[in-house]
């Protein structure tokens, strides 16, 4: 997130969107508790159910499950419309006055911008022109002069100017059209928009917080992108109270965010080099590094990341080992596509580290037809899985499976040390409770004898590209065979290559190979080895809850970020009762609460013109699309509303649009596209998570209290659709999907009603629709069994990251 | 510190069970045999080895839905039924002015089961000891909160000097009517003398499946105060009976069998 949990204390409105906080962010509920004592803030719940969130919400919206953008997008329109905004902040801190090409449009009838062509690889359609990483089609381009300067209309009138497409764009997201494609009645939608964007004011802080639920969409990531939006117009962006708030859902998701467990990025999210476009290490650098602002930087953090990985292997002779970086090839890597190259017989081994795709991963049922063509499978994990279990799952005869299975027994979190990021960015150290059982290691254990065992393979025999493993500079080895942690940590902090000495952050890294580091934005967390920020403990006891000296929140212990756009353009707090920081006149320097998000060496003027300092157009994106090397969403620059790949109704707005048109189509005839088939499966789906279970259960369906608290898996229903299906509370029921219609014959999970007046059927499109919602916790192995919700979602993603529409399809329901 | 109270403000509710699993991990209860039976609220009911639960209650109309979640647990009553109608004097008033269980008094003759207005007294019939909450009173001993409160996210579960937490209930009570919530009221103040456990409701107590107007019974009282006190004479008078109808059994049988 762009603030920190403590950080909600000082919102004035907050929004849960596409979050029951309270049930999974529990801890959330006591800072948000803060500002309602404190400041009497408001919490508004947008979410298809009654969820515990709505439960104690000042306001609740109803919302049909992949309609984000639609309720977001109204709320874009009513801000603009009425003109909520905070003028001074949008004139000054965001691309509104920047103007775009006269060429550039949206088909009202598909909802595709100008610029949409065939994309054969994908079987889908793109934007890019040439595919290559920063490439956008020229229509979407900012209009410059002869210099390169780019166009602006200051007064934002123009009708090519950023603020008025956006405009434009939204104008059809009207309260009467919102409503009809969402669900929620009028009344509530505008009161829910009037509320929020009373925060468009100097002094008022809009906090938008949000997780899964708008993110596992075919466009989740534009869902996102409609939050940024929606914050920078209102001036949330930067100051106490506000941000654009992930709140991510396990302990150290951040942490493998930032260390780049997603197959697009290197650490540090920095784009990972694609074998197509960057033969070089220059022209991977020319493609990705802007001239001005923040990531300017670029070199020295990959070169010093090439020092990390290759160490003395790595030399400007040799572009730093780069040759032997895996490179992207076009095709998508990710989890959808590597069960499908399964199926195909193209990948024979997986690695499943604290992973359980069998019961979260999209359409689980027919992984585990896709997973006998394995050859081996590794599980790394506490419990035996269902995935490592799948050749004795239902269905399954384990003769006819060749796969060996390897279960390495892991250590649990307090078995361990290391540091963990919360979604505040707050990398905090963890130490060691006690020593775990048995043969169970740490995780980094087991990498570490995995990946020296590999060397030593490749070494002995060789192989495909051999120096991809052998060049790596692999020294962690501690005593008693153990693994030593300092290692690693002065790696990733960095150091210099001459003498090992740390680097203090990461503005002591340069791009000549004299410094290595694993991750520049971690850098300074463990710069000393006596007292390392990452394990200081000092509280705040009184101030705005800033907390600098507990642990260390990349990047340089910046709490919140963007924070030059806390105060206005002279200088002064927009809040004078919660500044960030704020420039001193005597000094002729910034200070604050807060560690400046001001390079030292700008001058005033420069850092009021460039607040978004990672972006070379210094300001905030209404209008976004890749620029000068930094990159931005694939699939148009601005969100709009597309119906999911399961749909029940035709896009109001853009009448022939089918889904995401940029999404790609992984399996043929996987998702519901005709009238009959709407007939078959007419209800509306999504899954979700309950405060007493954890993902897919592995960990809490073997924990006896948790158990005690929800036994088995269930489906939640409305009390109007109980009526229909002649069903109670209690009854078991049969739910089918598009995805378990195989050969003519349907399939279907089986599980408990729970009928419930916090489920209303909606009215879409004046069309009464049942929704259907359902935990997803459930698997086939440990003590309490039960149903998985997700062999009925759709193996679909957004576009940008592959994230599957885990929360939007459809389905039916009878009784069992 | 005098009297031991927790203020329990169900408006901060957010039914995230962590009161549940804390007491059964402080007291090491086991955990039961459940179903899902259409309601989040499991177990069922309060039991020797369940002694803290989370209701969830759903109400509404025309359109709108309540959703009521809150802490639940033994009362510690000021006017306690379990104590007055335990002939063993098993049940006690500690210093801190909690309602606590002697098991080794306990003859397990299940009055307080039934005398208590709020269900909550459990039954162990393996053992055939009632058990119930203790307010962690081995905690409150060592300086620390209840476990139940000490887990509280939100501080729905507030601990404290009855004083300051019932100055604050009525702060809170305040509040809540005047951001809009004319229902929301005191309940454990005037009920049954007054209990350990104070809520904030933000709604009816019927609605929280709490009583609404909870006493002890007439029954427990005339047993409290009338039959108990002479319990000592009916058990010697009925021991001395037993005694007479023996002699006199074995007399006749004496006499029956001399006169053949």
């Amino acid at each position: 997130m762009t603030n920190h949990w403590n950080d909600y204390q000082h919102s004035d409105v907050i929004m849960a969107i596409g979050s029951n906080t309270a049930e999974n962010h529990p801890i959330s509920m006591k800072w948000i508790g803060r500002a309602r004592g404190r400041k009497g803030a408001k919490l508004i719940c947008v979410d298809p159910r009654y969820c515990r969130t709505a439960a104690v919400s000042d306001l609740y919206v109803p919302i049909r499950p992949g309609t984000n953008i639609a309720y977001l997008g109204g709320l874009i329109n009513y801000i603009l419309q009425n003109e909520r905004y905070h003028k001074e902040y949008v004139e000054h801190y965001t691309n509104a006055s920047f103007l775009i090409n006269e060429k550039f449009s949206l088909d009202k009838a598909t909802g595709v911008f100008t610029g949409i062509e065939d994309d054969p690889v994908r079987n889908c359609k793109r934007y890019d022109r040439t595919g290559k990483v920063r490439q956008y089609p020229d229509d979407w381009q900012y209009q410059t002069d002869e210099k390169g300067n780019i166009l602006k209309d200051p007064t934002l009138k123009s009708p090519r100017c950023s603020f008025q497409l956006l405009k434009k764009h939204y104008a059809e997201y009207t309260i009467d059209n919102v409503s009809s494609i969402i669900g929620a009645p009028t009344d509530v939608l505008e009161e829910s928009y009037r509320l929020y964007s009373s925060t468009g004011q100097a002094g008022k802080a809009g906090n938008i917080l949000y997780a899964m639920g708008i993110t596992q969409f075919t466009h989740g990531a534009q869902n996102t992108r409609a939050i940024a939006i929606v914050q920078l117009l209102l001036g949330n962006m930067g100051i106490c109270g506000g941000g654009v708030n992930a709140q991510r859902g396990q302990s150290n998701v951040q942490g493998a965010t930032d260390m780049a467990m997603l197959y697009h990025i290197i650490p540090g999210y920095n784009p990972t080099p694609d074998e197509r476009f960057h033969a070089t290490l220059s022209e991977y650098l020319a493609d990705t590094t802007p001239a001005k602002n923040w990531w300017s930087n670029r070199p020295k953090y990959i070169v010093s990341l090439l020092k990390a990985f290759y160490g003395d292997n790595a030399s400007a002779a040799n572009e730093f080992g780069y040759q032997w970086l895996p490179k992207l090839d076009g095709l998508d890597h990710s989890h959808i596509p590597a069960y499908k190259y399964m199926r195909d017989g193209e990948v024979e081994g997986l690695i499943c580290v604290a992973d359980n795709p069998l019961v979260g991963g999209s359409s689980s049922r027919a992984k585990l037809d896709y997973q006998k063509n394995l050859k081996w499978l590794v599980s790394i994990d506490v419990v035996e899985n269902e995935t490592a279990s799948f050749w004795k799952g239902p269905g399954m005869n384990a003769a006819d499976i060749d796969t060996e299975v390897f279960i390495l027994p892991a250590a649990f979190s307090y078995e361990r040390e290391g540091e963990k990021a919360n979604s505040g960015r707050w990398i905090q150290w963890m130490w060691k409770c006690q020593d775990p059982p048995g043969n169970a290691k740490s995780d980094l254990w087991i990498v570490n004898e995995m990946f020296k065992k590999l060397q030593e393979l490749y070494r002995a025999e060789g192989g495909a590209v051999p120096e991809q493993i052998t060049m790596m500079n692999w020294d962690y080895d501690g005593p008693n065979g153990e693994i030593d942690i300092v290692k690693v940590c002065r790696e990733i902090n960095g150091y210099r290559v001459n003498d090992g000495t740390l680097v203090t952050n990461f503005v002591g890294l340069q791009d000549d190979g004299s410094t290595a580091c694993g991750n520049w934005l971690y850098s300074g967390y463990y710069n000393n080895l006596e007292n390392p920020a990452t394990k200081k403990r000092i509280r705040e006891r009184e101030g705005l809850g800033f907390h600098k000296d507990w642990s260390f929140a990349w990047p340089l212990n910046r709490r919140i970020v963007y924070n030059r756009a806390s105060c206005d353009p002279q200088g002064k707090p927009w809040n004078p009762d919660a500044p960030v920081i704020w420039w001193d006149e005597v000094q002729g320097r910034w200070v604050g609460n807060d560690v400046p998000d001001i390079p030292g060496a700008w001058s005033f003027e420069y850092a009021t013109e460039n607040p978004f300092i990672m972006l070379p157009e210094g300001v905030g994106r209404l209008f976004s699309i890749g620029y000068q090397g930094v990159g931005a969403l694939i699939d148009g620059p601005f969100p709009t509303h597309y119906e999911p790949a399961d749909s029940p109704v035709p896009n109001l707005l853009y009448p022939q649009a089918t889904y995401n048109p940029v999404s790609q189509r992984f399996y043929e005839d996987h998702t519901v596209e005709t009238d009959e088939e709407r007939r078959r499966y007419p209800h509306i789906a999504t899954t979700y998570r309950l405060v007493e279970h954890y993902q897919s259960g592995s960990v809490t369906r073997n924990q006896p209290w948790l158990v005690e608290m929800m036994p088995e898996m269930f489906v939640e229903i409305s009390e109007e659709h109980a009526q229909e299906l002649g069903v109670n509370n209690g009854d078991m029921l049969i739910v089918e999907s598009k995805r378990l219609y195989k050969g003519g014959q349907q399939g279907y999970i089986e599980a408990k009603a729970c009928v419930t007046r916090r489920i209303r059927p909606l009215r879409i499109n004046g069309e009464l629709k049942h929704v259907v919602g359902m935990p997803f916790h459930w698997g086939f192995m440990g003590m309490s069994k039960g149903a998985s919700a997700n062999d009925l979602t759709p193996s679909v993603g957004d576009p940008n990251t592959t994230i599957p529409e885990y929360k939007a399809f459809l389905c039916n329901v009878r009784r069992a | 510190m005098a009297q031991a109270m927790c203020l329990i403000d169900t408006s901060r509710c957010i039914g995230c069970r962590a009161c549940q699993a804390a007491c059964k991990q402080w007291n090491q209860l086991p955990a039961e045999k459940t179903t899902f039976t259409g309601s989040y609220e499991n177990p069922p009911r309060f039991s020797s080895n369940t002694w803290c639960r989370v209701a969830f209650r759903e109400h509404g109309d025309n359109g709108r839905v309540d959703w009521l979640m809150s802490k639940q647990g033994c009362m510690h009553c000021a006017d306690a039924a379990c104590m007055q109608a335990c002939p063993a004097g098993a049940i006690y008033r500690s210093a801190f002015g909690t309602v606590n269980i002697d098991e080794v008094k306990c003859i397990g003759c299940n009055y307080c089961v039934v005398a208590c207005p709020f269900g909550v007294v459990g039954f162990d019939r393996r053992t055939n000891k009632a058990r119930k909450c203790t307010f962690c009173i081995d905690r409150l001993e060592n300086g620390l909160e209840p476990a139940c409160a000490a887990a509280c996210p939100t501080r729905s579960i507030a601990f404290g000097d009855s004083a300051d937490m019932l100055s604050e209930a009525m702060v809170r009570v305040d509040r809540q009517r005047a951001g809009g919530n004319v229902k929301a009221r005191v309940y454990g103040h005037d009920e049954v003398g007054g209990t350990g456990m104070l809520y904030v409701l933000a709604d009816e107590p019927e609605k929280y499946g709490l009583p609404a107007d909870p006493e002890v019974s007439l029954q427990t009282r005339v047993w409290d105060v009338i039959f108990k006190p002479v319990r000592v004479i009916v058990i010697v008078a009925a021991v001395f009976g037993l005694w007479v109808t023996r002699s006199r059994t074995r007399k006749i049988e004496q006499a029956k069998s001399g006169s053949k």
